[in-house]
């Protein structure tokens, strides 16, 4: 979770802290602009600092508390850091220069000494500008300043260049400002600040620092909680911690008046009593820190690469626990219907994607080439006992079908289409049993079959059979069993296995006997070509094509039916449509039902009913509930859009 | 055609008709020079190193059949002559077990097991039944299964009766064990009176999961019930510890098991003989270059500890280096290769001219020479001759002094040069194994040596060079056992020493003037710094040098070795990636990165970014990649867009007023079900239109 410069940030901290805030323009009217500042100040060795119950031991902990999630700036020292002598305590050696370093760059100090409330042991808030801080941080001379933000700012800032008016002068100054922060940062040559960057923050803009690990974690997520309770206490500053609203924020300024109601966590949460909350929500995730700052503390020791590299894997971990820990995700609550998208059934979606132009044809071609080249090489090894499975990002398929059809015409072979989503381990052994064995008769087990299977093909040595398996991976396939009997299939020295897998954790579903029956060879070919047909038989194909898929079974069902049951359904679906908009509808109760049919002579009798009803309800048209009087309700268990447009179509047939 | 494929998920096509394996061979390459050769000499060394390791493991497991059989036959004798001992277990209805401990790499167990049942069936009885935990997942099918062998088994050890036979499995009588024990009493009353002493059932069984473990109990128990008119012996295979079975059965089970334990070989010697055999020895001429034979041995080590997957290994690389180098064909024996080599092509002829090592030979020749070599064949084909004869000489001289080597260095403390030969053998083969820093601390230690172990190791290098081709190292020998007979006499000189010494201490001890006390021992001491070594030291010395000689002269690295190309297998790299795949990091690459796979200069982008042109999946991955466990459809199809018409550099109000493009959300649409079907993401019910990311961390 980030919070930008841009932004405006003005929290309390409990009711020990004071906030302050300072309002800046940036230039674009809508948005208010300043920054928290948070100051500890007292004694931060080894004591409970009350009002938090912040439990301090080492550098590192302290760093912890200032990630910018936290937005607040604290300053180690024995015996405190007093405010005249913050830079003092900055220069002089009393503090690892890593840690100094580390806590400035967190928290940017301000320089400014006011605030003078001696409260020891008090958490001090204040609103500081970003220049003060940079000021500040710049007579400090020797202290280098890295802002993550600053960077994340500049990045999105440019990214969006083109959508966004940069005519304006503040916005022009402040992505100078933006640089010079850079720019400072530059020299800043500690490889463990640079471990801190958030590595999301290039995601569209080239890097500034070359040193800077590939996969920096983010950090910044680390905050989440309490980035939360700062969102709560001022809605209508904060915008959600999604990444997007860095985007929409500088694209679509439209988007911002909304954005306040648009936002929520996923559970919901009291909203009341802001103060009490946060405080609460600080207290745990300050107490979640505590017990692994001493496993970190000895990590700034080691030399700046260990530690880096320490931080990373810890990072990740920690990163990972943070998103799970709490229940809660804040995202946004815009949904697909407010975006007034019509939904897209699996028909258009391809013709439109037609309609796309085709990106990078000549390399892609060059690619299948390369893998082309290899199929004579495949052939080989299959022979020799090999089995080969073809990984990689891209559809495999093509590429399999052309090696099929440019060496496997003459031979005999069976191809699986894994990704359909009726297939079965069964209905590979039925293929193999009926058309290539010719075997008639059935089986008791597929491990029977198998046996058949293993028998002949032992027995007949001049049996070869090829099996191409596209997405050995799929859902039908990955089972236990069903690999099992696959590896076995693949063990026999003439049949010779060639399949292709797709899902990252794939590798997973061989244990070290499978791979041994199976005798990998490992093909990467990536293709980079579309997953369509795979993907087309996705029933979750997310949102987009549920209605029309129900719809068009809806349709093809009740064609198959007489025209007295049709008139069935359709008495209940109007019904239901009637009833749409009453919440507490619990459906149409059977006698209602039996009663309304018998009026509209498509009954006459209350058994003919109930056969009818049983066959909707083995096709999933209808849902029967028992209400609490015992009573037995009819539902139709499809969405009202859905209903509205088959009954349209329904009017628009007879 | 395509619809057909559309509609049905298996197709089978059925147009049989043979085909030539060598096509293959030569297809896609477009050296094509000898390939039906070249894959007739890899067929033939790939049978010839088969068997070589099937005998390796019968030699192996020898042992450990003998003590089974020998206690299979022991409790087989019992049941005959009905002994006490056997009364007694009857009395307490034990089954004799013997628990086979395997160790954990069981892919190779399989084998194991296999030669196991062949040589109790010929051995021992015919009724063997070898069951897999795997292929039996319940009582029910065990029980089939191994009723199913039995008969199987009985049918093929008494074919007169074969029909007989028959007919009971194909009644499929209850599986029982009731069955099973009318079915031992029908048959032995029939062959009962021929050979009564070949009766017995040992159902071997290859134990693995503890699953597998409930369905066992009940058949032991009621086994157990029918030990009486059934001698049953069990065999388990274990692949932890033998513990197990005690933590497996519960203790009603296990009692009634009269348990042995056998200790199979462990995969490190399996492995070791192995390497001794195939790769240490002249037999075979196709070699393994360092860094495979370094990736092979990883895998093995840090994955598998599968000595089969070893041998599939170096199958691959056989095949792999028949398959790729067009000179592979003069890899066979010397004589054939010598023969090979008059008949080879022109174009052969420049391959051979272009492989680095015989580069860097000609450039060693004086010009006439070299213009020779570069320009007549024939000519290029003598040397040829000469130059393979020379590498066949350099591989037996190799391996004999590798062995020497390796029985110094083995003697040494903490093994600077690696305990196993392998480990030595890969340091030689590399690089100049004298330049390392190891060799020369390995050197150090040696020059450090106690009498008596020097002489028992140089005792041990003499039988070594004694014992192949004798012919090259006839001078070594004579060497060698001059500096044992040295040794020796080095024993007699040694007590006249010590009296010198004495002599020097007794004079010291005489005078008892200052002066000459001072004298004396100023004059001990500096001859003590002068009396630079003792004979013995000398002779180590000596010796230290001589195997430092050996070294130099012998164990050159191969790579060095003109026309190596020829024998060793050097691409490393393609073995590891077909057998030690990265499916994980080659996704995450193509996502990341697109760029190392499509070579367009738009993708080119720095660490940690990706261009904004990129192929619609990879910029999904990357913005999904900013959330956090959920991710909003909505948001996430509108930052889509947004990147996505940067590019196109179409009117930016257009995005701003929430009308995204038909063709963007389709294109959406594809990349995010795709996302799902590689598993990065899933469908979420947590929140409406929210989808919830799966993985984490950079990869």
């Amino acid at each position: 979770m980030h919070l930008v410069p841009t932004r405006a940030a003005a929290t309390r901290l409990g009711a020990s802290c004071e906030p302050r805030g300072r309002e800046r323009n940036w230039g674009g009217g809508a948005r208010a602009c300043c920054s928290l500042r948070l100051q500890f100040r007292g004694q931060l060795g080894a004591r409970p600092l009350p009002p938090c119950k912040v439990y301090v031991r080492s550098p590192l902990a302290v760093r912890r508390l200032l990630r910018p999630g936290a937005r607040g700036a604290l300053l180690p020292g024995k015996g405190g850091c007093k405010a005249a002598g913050l830079p003092g305590a900055l220069r002089g050696g009393q503090c690892p220069a890593s840690y100094l370093v580390n806590a400035c760059w967190h928290c940017r100090l301000s320089a400014m000494s006011q605030l003078e409330l001696k409260r020891n042991k008090v958490l001090e808030a204040r609103f500081v500008a970003d220049e003060d801080v940079l000021k500040h941080i710049s007579d400090n001379g020797g202290v280098k300043v890295r802002k993550d933000r600053a960077q994340l700012a500049l990045n999105i800032k440019r990214f969006v260049k083109k959508l966004e008016n940069i005519s304006d002068d503040d916005e022009a100054q402040e992505i100078l400002e933006e640089q010079n922060y850079v720019a400072v940062l530059g020299a800043c040559a500690e490889a463990s600040e640079l471990a801190q960057t958030p590595g999301k923050n290039v995601t569209f803009e080239s890097s500034q620092y070359p040193e800077k690990p590939a996969s920096t974690p983010q950090s910044n997520k680390k905050y989440s909680a309490s980035n939360k309770a700062q969102l709560k206490s001022k809605k209508n500053e904060f915008v959600s911690t999604t990444p997007y609203r860095l985007r929409k924020r500088l694209s679509a300024p439209s988007l911002r008046s909304d954005s306040e109601s648009d936002y929520s966590a996923s559970c919901s949460e009291e909203e009341e009593e802001e103060d009490k909350d946060h405080k609460e929500t600080s207290d745990v995730i300050l107490d979640q820190k505590t017990p692994s700052k001493t496993r970190a503390a000895p990590a700034s020791k080691k030399t700046p690469a260990k530690k880096l590299k320490e931080e990373m894997t810890s990072n990740l971990v920690e990163e990972y626990f943070e998103a799970h820990s709490s229940s809660k995700v804040l995202t946004s609550d815009r949904t697909l219907q407010k975006l007034q998208k019509r939904k897209l059934d699996q028909q258009t979606l391809l013709v439109l994607l037609n309609k796309a132009p085709p990106a990078f044809t000549a390399e892609l071609k060059e690619l299948n080439q390369q893998h082309e080249s290899l199929f004579s090489k495949w052939m080989l090894q299959l022979h020799l006992g090999f089995s080969i499975v073809l990984y990689g990002l891209g559809s495999k398929r093509d590429l399999l079908e052309k090696f099929r059809t440019s060496l496997l015409q003459d031979s005999v072979h069976l191809v699986v289409n894994g990704f359909f989503p009726s297939i079965t381990v069964r209905s590979i052994l039925n293929s193999i049993t009926e058309e290539v064995l010719d075997h008639v008769g059935t089986f008791r087990s597929p491990l029977d079959q198998l046996d058949l299977i293993m028998k002949r093909f032992k027995e007949d040595s001049s049996l070869e059979l090829y099996l191409l398996i596209h997405n050995l991976d799929s859902k039908m396939l990955r089972g236990d069993k069903s690999q099992q009997i696959l590896a076995q299939l693949a063990s026999l020295p003439n049949i010779h296995l060639i399949a292709s897998i797709d899902h990252i954790n794939a590798p997973l579903m061989w244990d070290q006997a499978k791979q041994s029956l199976y005798n990998w060879l490992w093909y990467e070919t990536t293709t980079f070509s579309p997953y369509l047909e795979e993907t087309s038989y996705e029933n979750s194909l997310l949102v987009q094509q549920s209605g029309s898929l129900a719809l068009s079974s809806l349709t093809h069902v009740l064609h198959s039916l007489t025209p007295n049951a049709r008139g069935i359904f359709r008495l209940l679906a109007q019904y239901h449509l009637e009833n749409k908009d009453n919440p507490s509808y619990p459906g149409l109760s059977f006698q209602d039902f039996y009663q309304r049919c018998r009026e509209a002579f498509l009954v006459n009798s209350d058994l003919t009913l109930r056969a009818q009803l049983t066959e909707f309800r083995d096709h999933k048209l209808i849902r029967t509930k028992r209400g609490t009087d015992g009573v037995e309700y009819l539902l139709i268990p499809v969405d009202n859009g859905t209903l509205t447009d088959f009954l349209e179509k329904e009017d628009e047939d007879m | 055609g395509a619809e057909t494929q559309d509609s049905k998920p298996c197709h089978p096509y059925l147009k049989p008709k043979p085909e030539r394996l060598t096509d293959y061979f030569s297809q896609g390459k477009n050296d094509s020079e000898d390939s039906g050769l070249r894959f007739a000499s890899c067929q033939l060394l790939w049978k010839q190193i088969n068997s070589e390791t099937e005998k390796i493991q019968e030699e192996l497991n020898k042992q450990l059949f003998d003590n089974l059989i020998r206690f299979l036959r022991q409790s087989h004798s019992e049941f005959q002559t009905k002994t006490t001992e056997w009364m007694c277990r009857m009395k307490s209805s034990e089954i004799p077990t013997a628990a086979l401990v395997l160790g954990v790499n069981v892919t190779d167990h399989d084998v194991t097991f296999k030669s196991l049942s062949e040589v109790l069936q010929d051995n021992v009885t015919p009724y063997v039944v070898s069951l897999q935990a795997k292929e039996c997942p319940g009582i029910k099918h065990l029980l089939q299964k191994l009723m199913g062998q039995l008969m199987d088994c009985y049918v093929d050890a008494d074919s007169s009766e074969e029909e007989e036979c028959v007919n009971i499995s194909q009644k499929k009588i209850r599986c029982s064990m009731a069955s099973l024990s009318k079915w031992y009493e029908n048959v032995t009353k029939k062959t009962g009176s021929e050979t009564p002493s070949k009766k017995r059932t040992s159902s071997s069984r290859h134990w693995q999961s503890p699953p597998v473990v409930v369905i066992f109990k009940d058949m032991e128990i009621i086994s157990s019930q029918h030990i009486h008119e059934f001698p049953l012996v069990l065999i388990f295979g274990i692949a932890t510890s033998p513990m197990i079975i005690h933590r497996l059965l519960p203790h009603s089970v296990s009692s009634l098991l009269c348990i042995e334990l056998f200790q199979s070989l462990s995969c490190k010697e399996h492995l070791a003989t192995v390497i001794d055999k195939l790769l240490l020895t002249t037999q075979f001429p196709f070699k393994l270059s360092e860094k495979v034979l370094q990736v092979l041995i990883n895998i093995f080590l840090y994955h598998d500890f599968s000595v089969q997957n070893f041998i599939k290994g170096f199958q691959l690389s056989i095949v792999e280096h028949f398959y790729s180098q067009p000179l592979s064909v003069l890899c066979c024996q010397l004589l054939e290769a010598k023969k090979r080599v008059t008949s080879l092509s022109h174009n052969q002829c420049e391959n051979i001219r272009s492989l680095p090592s015989f580069r860097r030979y000609v450039e060693s020749q004086v010009s006439e020479k070299q213009i020779a070599l570069l320009t007549e064949d024939s000519f290029l084909k003598e040397v040829t001759q000469t130059l393979l004869e020379d590498l066949h000489i350099y591989h037996e001289n190799y391996f004999t002094v590798l062995r020497c080597l390796h029985v110094f260095t083995t003697s040494l403390p903490k093994y600077p040069l690696g305990k196993q030969i392998r480990e030595l053998h890969c340091a030689c083969l590399g690089k100049s194994v004298w330049e390392t820093e190891e060799y020369e601390s390995a050197i150090q230690l040696l020059r450090m040596l106690a009498k008596d172990e020097l002489v028992a190791i140089l005792q041990k290098c003499a039988e070594i060079f004694i014992s192949p081709s004798g012919k090259q190292f006839s001078n070594t020998v004579e060497k060698l056992e001059e500096f044992l007979a040295r040794f020796q006499n080095l024993e007699a000189e040694a007590n006249e020493v010590q009296d010198v010494s004495v002599s020097s201490q007794k004079e010291l001890q005489k005078k008892t003037d200052l002066y000459h006390l001072q004298k004396t021992l100023l004059a001990l001491k500096e001859s003590k710094r002068s009396k630079k070594l003792t004979k013995f030291e000398m002779l180590r010395f000596e010796v230290v040098d001589f195997i430092d000689s050996l070294v130099r002269s012998y164990l050159a690295p191969a790579e060095m070795q003109t026309l190596n190309e020829v024998v060793y297998f050097n691409t490393a790299n393609t073995l590891r990636e077909h057998l030690n795949a990265a499916p994980r990091i080659a996704l995450h690459t193509a996502l990341n990165n697109p760029y190392c796979y499509l070579k367009n200069q738009t993708l080119k982008s720095d660490v940690g970014c990706i261009s904004n042109t990129a192929p619609d999946i990879c910029i999904v991955y990357k913005l999904h990649l900013e959330c956090g466990r959920l991710i909003n459809l909505v948001d996430w199809l509108e930052a889509f867009s947004t990147v996505v018409t940067a590019v196109e550099g179409t009117d930016p109000e257009a995005v701003a007023t929430d009308q995204v493009d038909e063709i963007i959300h389709a294109r959406f649409i594809r990349a995010v079900s795709e996302l799902e079907l590689l598993g990065f993401i899933k469908p979420s019910k947590q929140k409406t239109d929210h989808v919830a990311r799966l993985t984490w961390g950079g990869c």
